[in-house]
Parts: structure tokens; sequence; C-alpha cells
């Protein structure tokens, strides 16, 4: 109960302030830039979408599946070894991780990709890996003991009971990949984050809106709609309020 | 069935779990293995589907040692349940029932069916529970679902650790009681692990009684109770060891030796109890009657005799001295 009404009062806080910020965007008609260049508009949020569904795509295709081969008996042993490597990753800005990669590939679109990539591996992975272990061994061994194949453990066992945690990790990596690939324009990747920079460049708070808006709506639609996703596909029994 | 040669498991270089026994489960018997907590009754169990591996000696099911058995395709004929029921979260209580079946590859309409048969043995509504989660049913309700479960494909044997272990006193004796119904028609093999003496005594046709992974004492309930091979064993059927016997047996055993005595008062002055009845239960009607004996009755409800206290201590001593083993019903 209180816990739903502090939930509440800060979700309205939120959405207030959001309120004000629009408010504020347009009767200050920040957002003549993006109207009045809607062509060249199209084309950066174009690229913007590309970058991050690559570098997510690359993520989950990386992160999932390496939790689930280091969650097997065979590879245990090597959990802490790969934790420990994604969890470094994970300490060096990102930056950082930018200027090393355009040390290594040149600029361009690919090097924002790679870098946004490595970038959201760590919370994928490290949440796939919680939801895996945190799956009750009671269930594991009950389903052993009634003849369940190992992989028929992993699939109908683990994975929808860590589907909740999977997938509130996809999430974050997603959203926190959009805001981040604002910095692609550093290094020629392109995207929504010239209108960024451009706009710190020159003053003009018109360019720098016409593209952070955008951002920020975009990543309240994809978190949006991974939510709805998440109802849709995690078991009313595998979610953490029923447990 | 199940047959346990001289069998050992070490956990490691030196934990002994259980150490070199030897117990025969026949066709039909619920053989309940009991002793107190780290005396090796999981893992006694858990040898049987290969859930542990034997370290040395060897387990026959169906006359064939478990080794050269397909390990997947043994656990399929076998029912598992453990404590905590096991069912899987993420599958309702129609998906958790025959999750077995769907790993044979049953029809939709067979797992629909067996569902439904299955659901009325235990009298849960199939309907009302079908699509219900497991966090949705009681704890008591959760292990009938575990143990249905455990019943879907009919295994012809069952292996059951603690399976109402979590259930308070009373759900626990309805649930027993339950399942002995079910277990009378279905006649399962089956291993069950408990640490409760008055569990063992109720559910078992046989009682292997262990401590520290050695085999004490393996006979009928009666045998343990009456006449216990070792000071460990006496200990721990307790002191009340009489009185516990006493439940095993019924005044339709008392007839076969005794004759009821005469039913000179009226009925309806003193108690009445069925023939079906335990010794127990007419010792306390006895009692709360505050009468010398208590009427008798057949199934027409037709009054057959007495039973008073001296007629049971004599058959209880009669017993006791025949040193005869007693064929639990
Ligand atoms: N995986 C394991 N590794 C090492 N030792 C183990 C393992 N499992 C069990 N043991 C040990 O083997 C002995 C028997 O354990 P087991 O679980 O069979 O006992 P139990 O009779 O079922 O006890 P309880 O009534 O507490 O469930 C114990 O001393 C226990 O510590
Ligand atoms: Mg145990």
């Amino acid at each position: 109960m209180g816990k739903n009404v502090i939930t509440w009062t800060v979700r309205v806080i939120v959405y207030l302030g959001l309120l004000a910020f629009f408010i504020w965007v347009f009767s200050n008609e920040y957002l003549n830039h993006l109207v009045e260049n809607f062509e060249e508009f199209l084309v950066l949020l174009r690229q913007h979408i590309q970058l991050v569904a690559l570098s997510s795509f690359l993520a989950i295709a990386v992160a999932v599946p390496s939790a689930i081969i280091v969650t097997r008996p065979k590879f245990q042993r090597f959990e802490g070894v790969v934790s420990t490597v994604v969890n470094f990753g994970y300490t060096i800005p990102n930056m950082a991780i930018l200027a090393l990669m355009m040390g290594i590939m040149g600029i361009g679109f690919q090097t924002a990709v790679v870098a946004l990539f490595i970038y959201s591996i760590l919370p994928i992975f490290r949440n796939t890996l919680a939801g895996i272990q945190s799956v009750n061994s009671n269930l594991i061994d009950s389903a052993k003991g009634m003849g369940f194949k190992p992989y028929q453990i992993l699939f109908k066992v683990e994975l929808p009971n860590a589907a909740y945690s999977i997938i509130a990790g996809i999430r974050t990596a997603v959203v926190i990949n959009i805001g981040a690939t604002a910095l692609a324009y550093l290094i020629g990747g392109g995207g929504l984050g010239n209108w960024i920079f451009v706009g710190i460049n020159v003053f003009d708070n018109s360019i720098l809106i016409s593209g952070a808006l955008p951002i920020t709506l975009l990543a309240i639609t994809v978190d949006l709609f991974l939510r709805l996703l998440e109802r849709k596909v995690v078991p009313r029994g595998a979610r953490p309020s029923t447990r | 069935m199940i047959q346990y040669k001289s069998v050992t498991k070490i956990y490691g270089e030196d934990v002994t779990a259980v150490d070199q026994v030897s117990l025969d489960v026949n066709e039909g018997e619920i053989v309940v293995l009991l002793g107190p907590s780290g005396c090796g009754k999981t893992t006694l169990l858990r040898m049987v589907n290969g859930l542990e591996s034997v370290t040395d000696g060897d387990i026959l099911f169906n006359g064939e040692s478990i080794k050269s058995l397909n390990e997947i395709e043994l656990r399929r004929k076998i029912g598992y349940v453990i404590q905590s029921n096991g069912l899987f979260p993420n599958m309702n209580i129609e998906q958790n029932v025959t999750v077995v079946p769907t790993l044979l590859g049953w029809s939709k309409e067979d797992k629909k069916k067996r569902f439904e048969e299955l659901m009325e043995l235990v009298g849960l509504d199939a309907e009302d529970y079908r699509k219900r989660y497991p966090h949705e049913l009681s704890g008591g309700q959760q292990q009938r679902i575990g143990v249905i479960r455990a019943l879907a494909a009919d295994p012809p044997a069952m292996l059951m650790d603690e399976p109402f272990g979590a259930l308070d006193p009373i759900i626990r004796e309805r649930v027993q009681d339950e399942f002995l119904a079910i277990q009378r028609e279905l006649n399962k093999t089956i291993l069950f692990v408990s640490h409760d003496i008055d569990e063992a005594i109720k559910m078992g046709d046989k009682i292997a009684l262990m401590k520290d992974g050695q085999l004490m004492q393996f006979d009928t309930p009666s045998q343990i109770l009456q006449n216990p091979a070792n000071d460990f064993v006496a200990q721990f059927v307790g002191k009340d060891r009489m009185v516990k016997s006493l439940t095993i047996h019924r005044i339709e055993q008392l007839m076969e030796r005794y004759e009821l005595l005469d039913s000179s008062i009226e009925k309806g002055q003193i108690a009445t109890v069925s023939k079906s009845s335990n010794l127990r239960d007419v010792l306390s009607y006895i009692l709360e009657s505050k009468q010398q004996a208590v009427h008798v009755v057949n199934e027409n409800d037709e009054v057959i005799g007495q039973v008073d206290f001296a007629l049971v201590n004599q058959y209880m001593i009669d017993l006791a001295e025949k040193d005869e083993p007693v064929v639990n019903p």
C-alpha cells in the first residue's frame, strides 16, 4: 500500500515535469527547427533508430546466450571470469569506449554500432544471469526427476521463470542505448545527436531541443512497448509480484 | 519391483550417506523410509531415478539394473514428488499436472481428459483450477496437485520425499487419508520418505528405519512397534509404541481371534463404533462415554457385539507373545 502511494507520487511528479517541459518547448517555439527541416529530421531519426536497433540486437544476441552458457553445469566454473570481464567493461565510461573504438575502427556508422553494442551487453547479461540463477533449485530438481532433458529444463523451466528479469534487462539496456546513441555524432555515426551537438556549439536552443525531444519521446515509447511485451510474454505465475 | 542390493553412497571423499542398504519394495506396496534428519533417506530415494549416483552396489527396477536403463525413460516411468511440491510457477495448473504427458507427446484431448480425471480423484474442480497458477492455491491444494502430477502418466512406481511435510497437522491427515484411498485403487509401488513415526505407521505397508546411513529394521509397522530390533528402534518409536500400535489394528482383525462380547446393554446407552474402527479409537470411545465397553456395528448398522478394555488388552498381549508377523491391512 505505502509502496504504491510512493510509486504513484513519483509517477505524477515525473509526468508533471514532462508536461512543464513540453509547455516550455512549445511556448518558445523550440520545435521550429524540426518543422522547418523535416526531411533532415527523418534521415537523422532513421539513422538513430538503426543504430539503436542494430546495437541492441547484437547485444541481446551475445548477452543472453552467454548468460545461458555460463549457467550450464558444464561451464559453471567460467561464470566468475565472464561476469568479472563484463562488469569491468561497464566501469569504462561510454565516452572512453567511443574514443577507443574510434582509435581501432576509425569513424563511421559501424564504429558507433560496435561501441553501443559493447555498452549494452552488461545490463542484459547481468539480468539474464540473475534471472536464471534465481530459479528455485527445487524446480530444476523436480524437472530432472520427471525426466526433462537438459534443453527442456532450459526452455520450459529456467527461461520462462527468468523471462521477467531478462526483459527488464533488455528494457534498461535499450532505453540507455537510445540516449547514449546521441554520442554517435562524435564519431560520425549520425543520428539525432547531430542536432544536439550542433545546437550546443551554436548556442541555439531550437536546434538542440529538436534533437533532444524526439530522443526522449523515442525512449519513452520503446520503454512502454517493452513493458507491454513483458506483460504478454511473461506468464502470470512467473512475475515477481506473485512470488 | 525396486530392489536395493547392498547399496552404498559416499559423497565426496568420506561422507557415507548410505551404507550397504539392501531392501525390496514389492509391487503395489508402500515402503516408508524413516529416520532422523541426515540419516540418508533422501539420498536413498534419489538413487532410484538417478538423481544421485550409486557409489557401490546396485539398484534393480523391474529386475533390471538402473545403470543399464535409459535415465530419461526411467524417470518418466517413476512419479516424483518433493516436499516443496516443485510446481512450476510459470505454468498453470493444467500445464503442471500434464507436464509428463506433454513430454511423452500425448494428444491435447488425452491430456485434457487425464487432467479432469486426476482433479476428480483429489476432489478439486477441474474448471475452477485449470487456468490458475500455483501461487493462487493453498499449500494443501498445491501438495495435492504435486501428487496428481506425479500420477499423470500413470507410472507404475512413485518416489515421494516428505510429500506432506510442509502441511499443518490437520490438513496433512486429510491429504494422507485421501492419498491412501487413491492408492487402494491404483496400487502403485511407492517409496515414501518421512521422519514422522505416526505418518510412517499410517502410510507404510512396511517401514525401513534408518540411522546414519544404515538400515536398522525393515518390517511391517506392527512388527516395528511390537518387536523393535534394537535399542535405537525402540527409542525411535517411543515409549507409547503400544498405544501407537493400537492404531494399526482394527476390530475386524480382533474378531478373527476372539468372539465379541454379548451385547447385553441396550444400544444407545453406550457408544457405537463400526467394526472397521481401529483399537485406539475403541479405547477413546470407551473412555469418553465413561462406560465399560462399546457396541460394535456392521456395515448395516446392526449391533454385532461389544468390545471392552480387557478384550483389547488380551488381544495386544496375545500378539506380542505370539511374535508372529501381523499382516497390515
Ligand atoms: N550433495 C551432497 N554432498 C555432500 N553431502 C551430502 C549431499 N547431500 C547429502 N549429504 C549428506 O548425506 C547425509 C544424508 O543426507 P540426506 O539428505 O539423504 O538425509 P535425509 O535423511 O534425507 O535428511 P532430512 O530428513 O534432513 O531430509 C547427510 O549427512 C548430508 O549432510
Ligand atoms: Mg531428506
